[in-house]
């Protein structure tokens, strides 16, 4: 069997503990990982190791869980996908920007899931029909034009990208608009009309200035980035309709 | 015993320095300034068309300064710089999804081009430079 390789990496870690502190330091680590390891590895070896008191989330080690997301060099990256090797010298590693630190590298992620929750992100059927009747079928294609959208793994990464997000808390943010988008798609869905509501406001679409962030960071390539300008261009024909075209009033 | 959540506060006026795409997506957003100031400075010289001809040929002189071709010249890079961001983003905007597969985002953002250059063409045709 061949060896695996080692390398010494050298961790920067922000600390935050909210019993006794009133600011974030840094603190400094160093450990020995394998050359293919991801940041994700090293943090784990230092609990095990070094500093059993380092907080941070994790579950899947394979990006699917969307746990695991933190500020690496100040990006928001997963921390399981993010390979040690890519780097060279100290790596800085921050909990994401925009949320209220817990502890440690643990973020509080509520407000974001009080918003995914305002978008109602399920399917609110357009006709309910009883069971007997069966399932409701849909076409491959159908299926296509909102699969990408459904792929999000509510990492909170393009939130921690998000410049609009940071200045403006109220805006309901990248995923959660991506998430109304991602069921007004779909063809078995009709609840365009209520997510309206809260997607054609200044809080929804409305804030968002195309910075184009998100969909740079996003791990699941949702690209949050399209779904949000094709918002803004349906609720204006929403509003074209409404406003302009008598007899458009709904 | 305190246990609060540790909130950072975002710089509200120095944000953008924070990650190289912010610097870009602001430069962009400058763009627009001049883009204003050329809309602006139309708006003045229909202005002077209308107060009669010496006004007009003052106009024209004042185009002719050097302050003004540098302007010019700045308002030029700025308007192509915006026009082929917002053209490369038509493709986000404006998916075109054909049975299960979707039309390339570069056709789509390429058709912009083109509609681009045959309407400058066919303007420069319109005010006689061919
Ligand atoms: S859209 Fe992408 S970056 Fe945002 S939460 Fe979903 S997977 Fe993460
Ligand atoms: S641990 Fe699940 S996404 Fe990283």
């Amino acid at each position: 069997m061949t060896q695996m390789k080692e390398r010494l990496v050298q961790l920067e870690v922000l600390r935050y503990n909210p019993d006794t502190d009133t600011e974030a330091h840094f603190q400094r680590y160093e450990v020995t990982c394998y050359e293919e390891g991801v940041v994700l590895d090293a943090l784990n070896k230092i609990k095990a190791d070094i500093d059993p008191t380092l907080n941070f989330r994790w579950s899947c080690h394979m990006a699917v869980c969307g746990s695991c997301g933190m500020m690496i060099n100040g990006e928001p990256k997963l921390s399981c996908h993010t390979f040690l090797r890519e780097y060279e010298g100290v790596i800085r590693v921050e909990p994401l920007t925009h949320f209220p630190i817990e502890r440690d590298l643990v973020t509080a992620p509520d407000d974001f899931m009080e918003k995914l929750k305002r978008v109602k992100p399920y399917i609110i059927p357009k006709e309910d029909k009883p069971i007997s009747e069966g399932e409701y079928k849909q076409t491959p294609a159908q299926l296509m034009k909102f699969r990408q959208y459904s792929m999000c793994i509510n990492c909170m990464l393009c939130y921690a990208a998000c410049p609009q997000y940071g200045l403006t808390p109220e805006f309901i943010g990248p995923a959660a608009l991506t998430m109304a988008h991602r069921y007004n798609q779909d063809s078995r869905d009709g609840g365009r009309k209520e997510r309206q509501e809260v997607v054609a406001t200044h809080e929804g679409v409305w804030e968002c200035t195309f910075v184009g962030a998100c969909s740079e960071v996003c791990p699941a390539h949702v690209d949050p980035a399209s779904a949000l300008q094709q918002m803004k261009i349906t609720s204006s024909i929403d509003w074209i309709v409404e406003h302009m075209i008598p007899g458009g009033k709904k | 015993m305190s246990r609060r959540p540790l909130v950072r506060e975002v710089p509200p006026t120095s944000w953008y320095f924070r990650h190289p795409r912010y610097l870009r997506y602001m430069s962009r957003e400058i763009t627009s300034i001049f883009v204003g100031a050329y809309c602006l400075l139309l708006v003045v010289g229909l202005q002077r068309l209308a107060s009669g001809p010496t006004a007009w040929e003052g106009f024209l002189l004042g185009l002719r300064s050097a302050d003004s071709i540098v302007f010019h010249l700045l308002a030029l890079a700025a308007a192509v710089y915006h026009a082929t961001t917002w053209f490369n983003a038509t493709q986000k905007a404006m998916p075109i999804q054909i049975g299960e597969d979707f039309v390339p985002g570069n056709v789509i953002s390429g058709a912009h081009y083109v509609v681009w250059v045959v309407l400058s063409f066919a303007i420069l045709f319109l005010v006689g430079v061919f």
